[in-house]
């Protein structure tokens, strides 16, 4: 298990090329956009700002994405590079409203 | 009021799960429940203080701290539970043959148990920070609701240890003949999803690359909200769309465990 691990550290890290950031904000429990369009082909840095004092947990099983995002905090998470189509979204401590769809194209 | 004891339910499951799953194949080890129970409680006091330092923790590493985190948490795990299975395919013949922990066994069996208190306080400090952020957030939320939804949280609590106690005792009925070739390759298939979940992590932290992003898409035929999705993601590590690298870190693992314990085995059944 450690040779594995210390194999996939030494994979190149990708991080060197300027990444493409996409912002989502939480209020009121509920995600703005609700929809966001992204390239798709291509890495994008996410990042989630939570104006809400309580925590939110952003989680989508076509992104293959799950992360916590703390009340007041901002979260990063880097998805794709996606093919192009509708990637839903949601937070799974208020899965009623806090909904929303990123649109790879 | 269901709403958050489904969401409580789900993140105390995997916990339980493993739980019971350990519980029962550490049967007949002396000291066994104590060290289960240091384990929970270490486990559970840890997860609030990771709580209370999700912030601090998820701006470390430029963003990546959370993923790094619990994939260190998921990491130590697959050792621990690969070691266990590698453990016990050396001595579990023998416990099961006397049925007890005798001489030797007793002395690396105490070893084994403080490394599994370890693995045990990790997956409730793992699943329970999160149960911990959530409860915190129905409590400081609006009033109204408050004591129906934390009441349901409970309820959901209950669920899950509920769920951790059947498999258990649903393990504890499978005869001693089968009984560590179920409860090994139970471990084997949850260390190797382990191993998947911790790829997921470093890759949503643009820690490692993804490889082929999915490998397979299967959620049509077999979504991961399903009951039997969820299930055996929790049991085996299903994912509906992994990426090469889950897929890499997990067939590695699984081998690799598999190869610790065929060439551990022994060869000709100990005669003590």
């Amino acid at each position: 298990m450690k040779t594995l691990v210390l194999a996939c550290l030494m994979f190149p890290l990708a991080a060197l090329a300027a990444d493409l950031e996409a912002t989502l904000t939480i209020k009121d429990h509920q995600f703005t956009p609700s929809e966001l369009k992204v390239p798709a082909g291509k890495k994008v840095k996410l990042l989630v700002s939570n104006l809400d004092s309580t925590p939110e947990e952003f989680e989508s099983h076509e992104l293959n994405r799950e992360k916590l995002v703390a009340g007041n905090g901002k979260a990063t998470i880097y998805i794709g590079p996606l093919a192009p189509g509708k990637y839903p979204f949601y937070g799974e401590f208020h899965d009623k409203t806090a909904r929303g769809v990123i649109v790879a194209e | 009021m269901f709403g958050s004891a489904i969401i409580v339910f789900r993140e105390s499951l995997e916990a339980a799960l493993l739980i019971g799953i350990i519980a029962a194949a550490t049967r007949g080890l002396a000291g066994r429940n104590l060290w289960l129970a240091i384990g929970i409680g270490a486990g559970l006091g840890g997860a609030l203080v990771v709580a209370g330092l999700t912030e601090t923790i998820a701006e470390m590493a430029e963003g990546a701290g959370q993923e790094l985190f619990n994939a260190a948490i998921l990491g130590i795990a697959v050792l621990m539970l690969g070691w266990h299975n590698i453990w016990m395919a050396t001595h579990g013949r023998e416990m099961a043959a006397q049925a007890k922990s005798m001489g030797n066994a007793v002395r690396t069996g105490q070893r084994e148990m403080s490394a599994l208190a370890i693995l045990i306080a990790l997956a409730v400090l793992r699943e329970g920070s999160e149960t911990a952020l959530f409860l915190y957030g129905l409590a400081a939320g609006d009033g109204s609701s408050r004591v129906s939804m934390l009441s349901g949280g409970l309820l959901g609590l209950a669920a899950g240890v509920g769920a951790g106690w059947v498999l258990y005792s649903g393990l504890a009925r499978i005869p001693l003949r089968h009984f560590f070739t179920v409860t090994s390759a139970l471990i084997l298939f949850l260390a190797a999803g382990m191993a998947g979940q911790m790829a997921r992590l470093l890759i949503q932290g643009d820690l490692i690359r993804p490889l082929a992003s999915p490998l397979w898409d299967s959620s049509s035929l077999l979504p991961m909200d399903s009951f039997l999705g969820n299930l055996l993601h929790i049991f085996a590590g299903y994912e509906a769309r992994p990426s090469g690298m889950q897929v890499l870190f997990y067939t590695l693992t699984f081998l690799v465990i598999l190869a610790g314990m065929r060439w551990s085995r022994p060869r000709i059944p100990q005669a003590t």
